[in-house]
């Protein structure tokens, strides 16, 4: 069941993405993908169809071996779960063109439906400020997703974190490449590096 | 309290020999998570102007960030004991699916003189998890042999694509021991 008053992931994730210019964008295992892919395909999107946890330490390696370039790293509430001492480990490094948005439901919604730990007892947005993420930000409405995403340029104010509450309805499935390589030479060959 | 079986003013020159291979290959990012037998090493690594030391909570971690090293143009490496490698084995299928360079220098517990029986079962399937998850094993067994194969390992997972894990053995390192 969704409950009232809470964002649209779409609507969501396209204010993210609206105004990208050079942001790489990396989506974690789930849902946030397909979000990502629905915003619009796009050279600099990372599509994880595996690997669950990960994202947030992808983005890490990417955001200090590129530390001109932001990056967004755009994941669920269960994906940022199982990859949760990630946080500790991005605190410690502050690269300050990193950032991470959960998308947070508050649920399993791949998998049916079944309750995550933000449901009742974890509070993301406090374990990454414990963490050393000193902006780490509770977001409710669509204002506050359009000055994170505005936050997201700034590239001497991070490591930033968001955790946006979203409705839990399940939509339509925008299914992008499947193929890793491809999707990471693309991103490769668009930052100017060439093949092996 | 525990004492290493080799004293600092015995300190071994195989991880000299190994920062200057990673250092001749151009290695940026080194997650670590900490462990005696690499202590020497990280300390190069994070007195080193090219090099980022990375301690991580989990050796799991450090694969995701060598995918996202590599898909910035960065080349890493990931340190960490025979008992971490288990600690990674979901995290390992990024390595064929996304094709990037994938180097691990692992130091072994669990064998040669182990005294702690709880190091032995994944000291003793560390290689077979690798070979499992598609990763070329290297061994070195003593100190001379080091630089060659950091050589060979290094040369076929940066220029070959070719995932590739260094054990570094107990006789090597030398079995950890326990002094009241």
């Amino acid at each position: 069941m969704s409950k009232a008053n809470l964002l649209d992931r779409r609507q969501v994730v396209s204010a993210l993405l609206a105004d990208r210019k050079d942001v790489v964008a990396i989506g974690g295992l789930g849902a946030s993908t397909n979000d990502i892919t629905a915003a619009g395909d796009h050279a600099r999107n990372f599509y994880l169809w595996g690997g669950m946890g990960g994202a947030a330490m992808i983005g890490l390696g990417l955001a200090l071996a590129q530390p001109k370039l932001p990056v967004l790293v755009i994941t669920g509430d269960g994906e940022m779960l199982m990859g949760i001492g990630s946080l500790a480990t991005i605190g410690l490094q502050k690269p300050s063109n990193l950032s991470i948005a959960v998308l947070d439901n508050e649920a399993y919604g791949e998998t049916g439906g079944q309750i995550s730990h933000t449901s009742a007892a974890a509070d993301l947005v406090g374990i990454a400020r414990a963490c050393g993420i000193a902006d780490s930000r509770a977001i409710s409405t669509m204002a506050d997703v359009e000055a994170f995403a505005k936050a997201v340029h700034d590239l001497s104010a991070g490591p930033r974190f968001a955790n946006v509450k979203i409705d839990s309805a399940s939509v339509e499935r925008i299914l992008p490449s499947r193929d890793g390589t491809y999707i990471v030479n693309r991103i490769r060959g668009d930052l100017g590096f060439q093949p092996i | 309290m525990h004492a290493r079986a080799d004293a600092s003013d015995t300190a071994p020159n195989w991880p000299d020999d190994i920062f200057a291979t990673l250092q001749r290959f151009d290695v940026r990012q080194v997650p670590y998570v900490p462990d005696a037998g690499h202590s020497k090493l990280i300390q190069r690594v994070l007195a080193s102007s090219t090099m980022r030391g990375i301690p991580l909570t989990t050796e799991e971690e450090g694969v995701g960030l060598l995918a996202g090293a590599w898909t910035g143009g960065q080349r890493g490496v990931l340190l960490m004991q025979s008992s971490g490698v288990g600690n990674c084995v979901n995290m390992l299928s990024l390595i064929p699916i996304l094709r990037f360079p994938f180097l691990t220098l692992v130091t072994m517990r669990g064998e040669w003189g182990e005294f702690n029986p709880w190091q032995v079962p994944m000291g003793s399937t560390t290689q077979g998890v690798f070979e499992l998850s598609g990763i070329k094993v290297l061994r070195a067994s003593n100190a001379t042999e080091v630089p060659a194969v950091l050589e060979a390992a290094a040369a076929q997972a940066y220029n070959a694509l070719t995932p590739t894990a260094v054990l570094l053995s107990q006789r090597l390192i030398g079995a950890k021991v326990f002094t009241k």
